[in-house]
């Protein structure tokens, strides 16, 4: 089971906490090796190297063999966590994801730090809006988009503890702490941050958590009450708590650090599409538009991705809901 | 060569006002290419500020586009756009975002950022001119860290193949990439000799010596094959206490402390000159 922290407290970088937990593991299992492409120092890669110089490796600026090479490693008997920026790690290393890792059925962990707009003054060559929607269809990948560090730390020790493809995301702001340090999670389970009736907000990622919770507040202050959920993994999917959202509230509103094709907002519809149980629904993400440099909360602004824009979203997907209940 | 030296200068005053300004950016990379940029920019590339477009101009690709900085300076004392616009950069709707953009602003000839791709587009527009039986030059930018790009050693290939004498590629070699020093990560080795292997015409150059610079392209140009210069720079020149130390790759906020004085010592070199 999860738990909850009550109030605001302010959380620590993912991307430190991420490898803080890296460093730990490597103390228990010596076949982890980070492996970077020239972007370690924004993940405190030169942390790991301090403890671990031998399995501490850099390649230089080269994503595909970023990846080619992690499979390798993977052949002999290591595991690797692989980290490029969400952007490159989707897109310049697509193929090699999809074949030398997940096809030859390696070992290997992808880290993508800095996904969907959280990327900022990097611009939209930076900014990683799809890379959800690219990765997602490789067969049994595990995609999870950590909500604070305690997320985090679970996830990269699921990850080192078993076989298999994972691509997890890594933001790089900070944000705010949602679980107790001695929370249990399960994967493929969604958790359910706050009560409520009327609506579900389906949240990735921790920037995005935020806003709908937020949004539940502004929701609040209307008389509506707002459920709002923690993905955590985008695949596998937890089928069941959306289909019991979809009964129990009859409206939902997925938000996602990502484009509104292909990520949370896609695996959702597909969910309900599938199992019969379609209630009005609204996506919000970055919408049919390329990124541009800006502040992240000023992106979210003029991508529709703010608390407002979430509240907004579910009181249309609401007034559907009254409308067709009539 | 005082005219290039004055535009050299200009160049890094303007970069490192803007970057410091905004407070955020990559000076490193964009100061180690001023010279080569006012080269370029000063002497050898045909170009009309008032028409960006002009079909008879040379080419110019970042392709290490995270040192678009450098280039707006560049354009902006050359008169492509006023210099205040110089100051919104990396703002919300700004015209000159932190990677170069052809889309965005005038006398940018193609969208950089994810290194490695900038060069193969200008070998495909080097190709483009030639099969249309054009004159223009097509010069492209690379960093040493971007060369550990395989794209790179693709355009490496494929130049010489396709005859491309047309084309010009200018390592920057400063030595140091994001995460510190090349030679610690993946050397280039001897470079030079790898390019020769390769098929291409190519030229070690210090590239703070605008002589020596100018000399390398004059040579470029002249050959048959294509031209590859190896640049030797310093990452951060022009910031003594920035120049060849970890750590000056992109500087943020309290990064820029020392700023000022730097800008007051640069605008006394040119005021000298003047
Ligand atoms: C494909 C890709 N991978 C990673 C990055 C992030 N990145 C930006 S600059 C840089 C280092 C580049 O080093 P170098 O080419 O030597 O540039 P310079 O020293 O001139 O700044 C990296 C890894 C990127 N922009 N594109
Ligand atoms: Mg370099």
């Amino acid at each position: 089971m999860v738990k909850l922290v009550k109030g605001t407290i302010e959380d620590i970088e993912l991307t430190r906490a991420y490898n803080q937990q890296l460093i730990a593991l490597a103390e228990e299992d010596p076949r982890i090796v980070d492996v970077e492409a020239d972007v370690g120092n924004c993940i405190f890669g030169p942390e790991f190297q301090k403890v671990f110089p031998d399995r501490y490796v850099n390649l230089g600026v080269c994503e595909q063999s970023l990846s080619s090479v992690s499979a390798g490693l993977s052949a002999v008997g290591l595991i690797p966590f692989c980290h490029a920026f969400a952007a490159f790690a989707s897109r310049r290393m697509c193929d090699q994801n999809y074949i030398s890792v997940a096809y030859a059925k390696n070992n290997v962990k992808i880290i993508a730090s800095a996904p969907g707009i959280s990327s900022g003054e990097n611009g939209g060559t930076h900014h990683a809006c799809e890379d959800i929607a690219l990765v997602r269809p490789i067969p049994n990948i595990v995609i999870m988009d950590p909500a604070d560090s305690t997320a985090m730390r679970w996830a990269v020790r699921k990850a080192a503890e078993t076989f298999g493809v994972f691509y997890i995301r890594a933001e790089r702001l900070n944000g705010y702490r949602v679980y107790e340090e001695d929370s249990e999670f399960e994967l493929g389970k969604a958790n359910v941050i706050r009560n409520g009736n009327d609506v579900t907000l389906i949240a990735e990622g921790s920037l995005i958590l935020n806003n709908c919770l937020k949004a539940a507040e502004i929701l609040g202050k209307k008389g509506i009450s707002a459920r709002v959920v923690d993905i955590f993994t985008i695949k596998p999917i937890d089928v069941d708590t959306i289909i019991r959202c979809a009964r129990e509230t009859g409206a939902i509103v997925t938000a996602e650090n990502h484009s509104i094709t292909g990520g949370l907002g896609s695996a959702v519809a597909e969910v309900l599409c599938d199992n019969c149980c379609v209630v009005p629904m609204k996506r919000i993400g970055i919408p049919n538009r390329f990124g541009e440099v800006g502040q992240p909360a000023e992106l979210m602004e003029i991508m529709h991705m703010t608390d407002k824009d979430i509240a907004e979203a579910a009181l249309t997907a609401i007034a559907e809901k009254r409308r067709n209940e009539k | 060569m005082d005219e290039l030296k004055k535009f050299a200068l200009e160049i890094r005053i303007e970069t490192l006002n803007m970057l410091s300004k905004h407070g955020f950016g990559h000076v490193g990379g964009s100061l180690s290419i001023a010279d080569a940029l006012a080269v370029l920019y000063g002497k050898h590339m045909k170009y009309d500020p008032k028409n960006p477009k002009w079909e008879g101009r040379d080419y110019l690709v970042l392709s290490k586009g995270h040192c678009g900085p450098a280039l707006y300076s560049t354009l902006a004392i050359k008169g492509f756009f006023p210099r205040e616009e110089l100051l919104t950069i990396n703002k919300l709707g700004t015209r000159l975002p932190s990677h170069t953009d052809k889309n965005l602003t005038p006398g940018i000839d193609m969208t950089t950022g994810a290194l490695g791709q900038g060069v193969s587009c200008a070998l495909g527009m080097a190709l483009g001119l030639k099969l249309q039986g054009k004159k223009n030059i097509v010069y492209s930018i690379i960093g040493d860290g971007e060369a550990q790009e395989g794209q790179v050693w693709e355009t490496m290939l494929i130049a010489p193949n396709k005859g491309l004498s047309n084309f010009i590629v200018i390592l920057d070699n400063n030595r140091q990439q994001l995460d510190g020093f090349t030679d610690d990560i993946s050397s280039l080795g001897d470079v030079c000799r790898k390019a020769e292997a390769f098929g291409w015409f190519a030229v070690d150059v210090d590239g703070h010596d605008l002589a020596a610079i100018d000399q390398a392209i004059e040579e470029c140009k002249r050959s048959e094959k294509p031209g590859f210069i190896n640049l030797k720079t310093i990452k951060g020149k022009g910031w003594p206490a920035k120049e060849a130390v970890l750590g000056n790759h992109a500087l943020r906020g309290a990064a820029f402390e020392g700023v000022d004085e730097v800008l007051a010592d640069l605008r006394r070199q040119l005021e000298a000159m003047q």
